[in-house]
């Protein structure tokens, strides 16, 4: 996939999408003794310290670790001497992929992984240029080993730190082709675990969150946020809360109100009794309950032919022509990220500029939304880009950072505006909720001729993106859209239809985005083909896939459970899911679940999971796996308990007391396990996720031959199945 | 003025005694390991010793505490050095390590009364910390870990 890329000093990579990247000298690494920046991500101290930039924050993924590591490797940096830098908000370390500094859809590793490993060995190149000349030998003749340079024919060795000494990044850096980066044979880091560097400080409080960000002068503030879309402040009863010992403004913004005072604990309890009355908003009426109902109709009327997001061959001519059609519905509810640091930011405006402290995905937009609101260039915006606690897409979105920018404007001192997890729940940004019916051509002989997937939802991308973005992809949300298709499948003729509407919510992509509820509705679909055909579910599903790495993943799945081994009161189900673009390659994942189902009570227990995936070349496998477990456990705590619903265009829920997500005594033990692979990593973290609904409603299935349908699977609709 | 105990340290704090004794730490103190998750004891982000036991800085006034002995993770008994803080760097348990301090403190006082929990006990002792990175088989086998070294 990579081959055939080039990179010059202002290059182009090529392989699908148009990337641009460029390397400039002078960014980066703080000014030190040595080499100074080599170029945007490099530079090495005279005792041999190799500084390393990381060009995304840190969420908890482990990419500032893995990034870096992929530069160390085409540097051949001796690991032990690598320091780790977060970078500067710059063009010089935008994703090719965003065109930006942006952590989203698993895509930092796959995204940097060609300008990183150029960035590396055009660092190395400069060092090997260095000694080139000063020892007078063609710099052919030179090669590396672990932070040394190496002349074999004369025996002459170098370490880098004494290369630091005189080595300087010349004005025209040299430019690197592909053919100049390591074969993958070669690599010594990656494909190794590493210990993840952040780890030690996180094991001791001593990571800096923008929660735990402190300035001398600092006020702290919370934000009482407007229910849903549109909705403004028309009045509130701040005025008689300032009165109060430590409260200094109570100030209207546009979609909230802000208190602000000099202790965190009288900002709170007066935020306790902030009363705001809002104007009917876009979703002022929204009830999901009856939005639900609505999306079933939409659904079921073939007269409305929605947003065609894919369509392959005529599937209404097949679909017409079966001999059979096998149809079913779904449903997902609305879900809360519940990232475990609710969000903060902290915002100083002066004179000079603004500085900004936040834990978000797009610190570019943030940067660049702060120069807009405050009128000034973007060079003038530092945003310190400090570890997340949590995002999984939350922070995709940049509310609370805009938020603070305008408090810390009006009272014209540092700032930390911080949600109380009340409000940071109620401001939601939320998976959209799902309807879905399937339907399936069968001919006489029971193969698949046609698949329809209608697909009801609200939007993500007109909120993430601008609604210009939604035009210009013609109306398709590839988020929420995202796998509701059997794309894998052999399947002759088949369409999706997007029937959307807006309900003034609040949305933003959600860890594993569509796959999450589409692959729910396409592999229970696939399940309930099998029964009907008489087959084994897991044999199926492999005679009915059409590439060889799906079926890998599913028949990997299946050995490591044990598929066929019978099993007193439990039951075993399995899933398909995927993550990723066709065009930038996809990782692949079949998950086994082992599910004990107690009938009288009408409750679930997952007791274990197996997971095959294949990610490509997997950079750091054991951290890669524990991604994968991450999410696999974000699917069970989806499917099982996670539900945000809305009434009156407000969230009903208030806290982790009433939004259940997954606990210690409910998580069931997880393997994961590594196949296929290859020269290219693939997106990871969030891959695992949209293989476990289904995986846990088809054990179900198998226990009782009843289907769970509608994610989350509470007890009240566990025991509805199992009596209806 | 409040007398404090915190981390063996005897301090006095200017807070009202109805103020949560998790901003005292973080605000007044700038014990910034201890977090804030929910405030409505629903988490375990915000877990300290107090008298020896797990309690949930969010949700305990400290008027309260007043001359009661606190034990933040800053106080943990040999710092980077602790068998739990070791067990959590070799196993490699954090992800975005929000609530993992709250983790350590719980798992803390499980050791210190069974020093060799099976998983399910485990798992039933961190019921209310929460992780949204899911890094519960990783405590498990943290803490398991420390126990073994310990
Ligand atoms: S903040 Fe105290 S338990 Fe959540
Ligand atoms: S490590 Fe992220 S919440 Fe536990």
């Amino acid at each position: 996939m990579s081959t055939g890329t080039t990179l010059t000093r202002r290059g182009v990579l090529a392989g699908g999408l148009a990337f641009t990247f460029t390397f400039t000298a002078g960014e980066g690494a703080a000014a030190q003794p040595g080499t100074g920046p080599l170029n945007a991500y490099v530079a090495i101290a005279p005792d041999g310290t190799i500084t390393i930039q990381a060009p995304v924050p840190e969420m908890g993924q482990g990419t500032n670790t893995a990034l870096p590591l992929i530069v160390a490797e085409e540097l051949d940096a001796d690991w032990e001497k690598v320091r780790i830098e977060t970078a500067p908000v710059r063009a010089a370390y935008d994703s090719p992929i965003f065109r930006s500094q942006f952590v989203v859809a698993s895509l930092s590793v796959r995204g940097y992984w060609m300008p990183l490993r150029m960035a590396g060995a055009q660092a190395r190149r400069v060092l090997l240029d260095a000694v080139a000349a000063r020892w007078g030998v063609p710099v052919e003749q030179l090669s590396t080993e672990p932070s040394t340079v190496v002349h074999a024919a004369s025996g002459r060795r170098m370490s880098y730190g004494e290369v630091a000494g005189f080595a300087r990044a010349p004005a025209t850096l040299p430019e690197i082709t592909p053919a100049a980066l390591k074969p993958v044979s070669a690599f010594r880091l990656i494909g190794r675990d590493v210990a993840r560097f952040d780890v030690p400080a996180k094991a001791r409080g001593q990571t800096l969150f923008a929660m735990d960000v402190r300035l001398p002068g600092m006020l702290h503030a919370t934000v009482a946020r407007s229910p849903g879309l549109g909705a403004r402040p028309v009045s509130h009863n701040g005025a008689a809360l300032l009165g109060r010992p430590g409260i200094t403004h109570v100030l209207p913004l546009d979609q909230g109100v802000a208190i602000v005072g000099e202790r965190v604990e009288a900002v709170l309890a007066a935020r306790r009794e902030l009363s705001v009355q809002w104007s009917p908003g876009e979703g002022a009426a929204h009830d999901s309950e009856a939005a639900l109902t609505s999306y079933l109709e939409d659904v079921r009327d073939a007269t409305k032919p929605g947003v065609q997001v894919l369509r392959t061959s005529e599937p209404e001519q097949a679909l017409a022509g079966a001999a059979r059609v096998h149809s079913a519905e779904f449903t997902s509810d609305y879900v809360y990220h519940g990232q475990m640091e609710p969000l903060t930011c902290v915002a100083s405006v002066t004179e000079g500029g603004v500085e900004i402290w936040a834990g978000t995905q797009w610190p570019s937009l943030v940067r660049d939304e702060a120069a807009r609101i405050l009128g000034i260039p973007a060079e003038r915006v530092t945003v310190h880009m400090l570890t997340m606690g949590g995002g999984f897409g939350r922070r995709a979105a940049i509310d609370y950072a805009v938020e603070a920018v305008h408090v810390a404007r009006a009272v014209g001192r540092p700032v930390k505006v911080m949600a109380m997890r009340e409000d940071d729940m109620a401001n939601a940004h939320v998976r959209p909720m799902t309807a879905h019916r399937i339907e399936v051509g069968l001919d006489a002989a029971g193969r698949i001729t046609a698949w329809r997937h209608r697909l009801a939802s609200d939007l993500v991308v007109p909120q993430l993106y601008g609604r210009a973005r939604l035009e210009a992809q013609r109306g398709v949300d590839h988020i929420v859209t995202y796998h509701a298709n059997v794309a894998h499948y052999d399947v002759p003729a088949t369409v999706t239809q997007h029937l959307y509407r807006e309900h003034g919510v609040r949305t933003a992509p959600w860890r594993g985005i569509g796959a999450g509820p589409n692959a729910f509705a396409v592999e229970a679909v696939v399940d309930d083909l099998a029964r009907q055909a008489g087959t084994d579910p897991l044999a199926y599903r492999l005679a009915l896939l059409r590439d060889a790495r799906a079926r890998a993943v599913v028949e990997a799945a299946g050995a490591m459970a044990e598929w066929s081994r019978p099993r007193a009161g439990t039951h075993l189900g399995i899933g398909f899911s995927k993550l990723g673009l066709p065009q930038l390659g996809e990782a692949l994942a079949a998950t086994v679940a082992e599910v004990a189902v107690d009938r009288a009570a009408g409750t679930l227990r997952v007791l274990r999971l197996w997971c095959a995936a294949d990610v490509g070349l997997a950079v750091q496998p054991r951290n890669a796996m524990r991604q994968i477990e991450s999410s696999l456990l974000w699917g069970v705590s989806s499917a099982l308990t996670e539900r945000l619903t809305f009434r009156d265009g407000a969230v009903q829920q208030s806290n982790f007391t009433d939004y259940e997500m997954l606990r210690a005594p409910d998580t069931p033990e997880v393997q994961v396990r590594f196949v296929g692979g290859g020269e290219v990593p693939l997106p990871v973290a969030e891959l695992g996720l949209g293989t476990v609904a289904p995986a846990i409603s088809n054990a179900v299935m198998a226990a009782t031959g009843r289907r769970l349908a509608a994610i989350p699977f509470t007890q009240e609709r566990v025991r509805a199945a199992l009596a209806g | 003025m409040i007398p404090l105990n915190v981390n063996a340290r005897a301090v006095t704090v200017e807070a009202a005694p109805d103020t949560p004794l998790l901003w005292v730490l973080r605000e007044h103190l700038g014990l910034t390991g201890t977090k804030y998750g929910c405030g409505v004891a629903a988490c375990g982000a915000c877990t300290v010793h107090l008298d020896g036991e797990a309690v949930r800085a969010c949700s305990v006034p400290v008027g309260e505490v007043a001359g009661r002995p606190v034990t933040t993770i800053e106080g943990l008994p040999g710092g980077a050095e602790n068998p739990l803080v070791r067990a959590w760097v070799a196993v490699q348990t954090p992800q975005c390590g929000y609530c993992q301090t709250g983790q350590i403190m719980q798992a803390a006082t499980l050791l210190a009364r069974s020093p060799r929990p099976s998983r399910e006990e485990i798992l039933e002792h961190m019921q209310g910390n929460l992780c949204r990175c899911a890094t519960y088989n990783q405590v498990v086998d943290a803490i398991q870990h420390a126990a073994r070294e310990a």
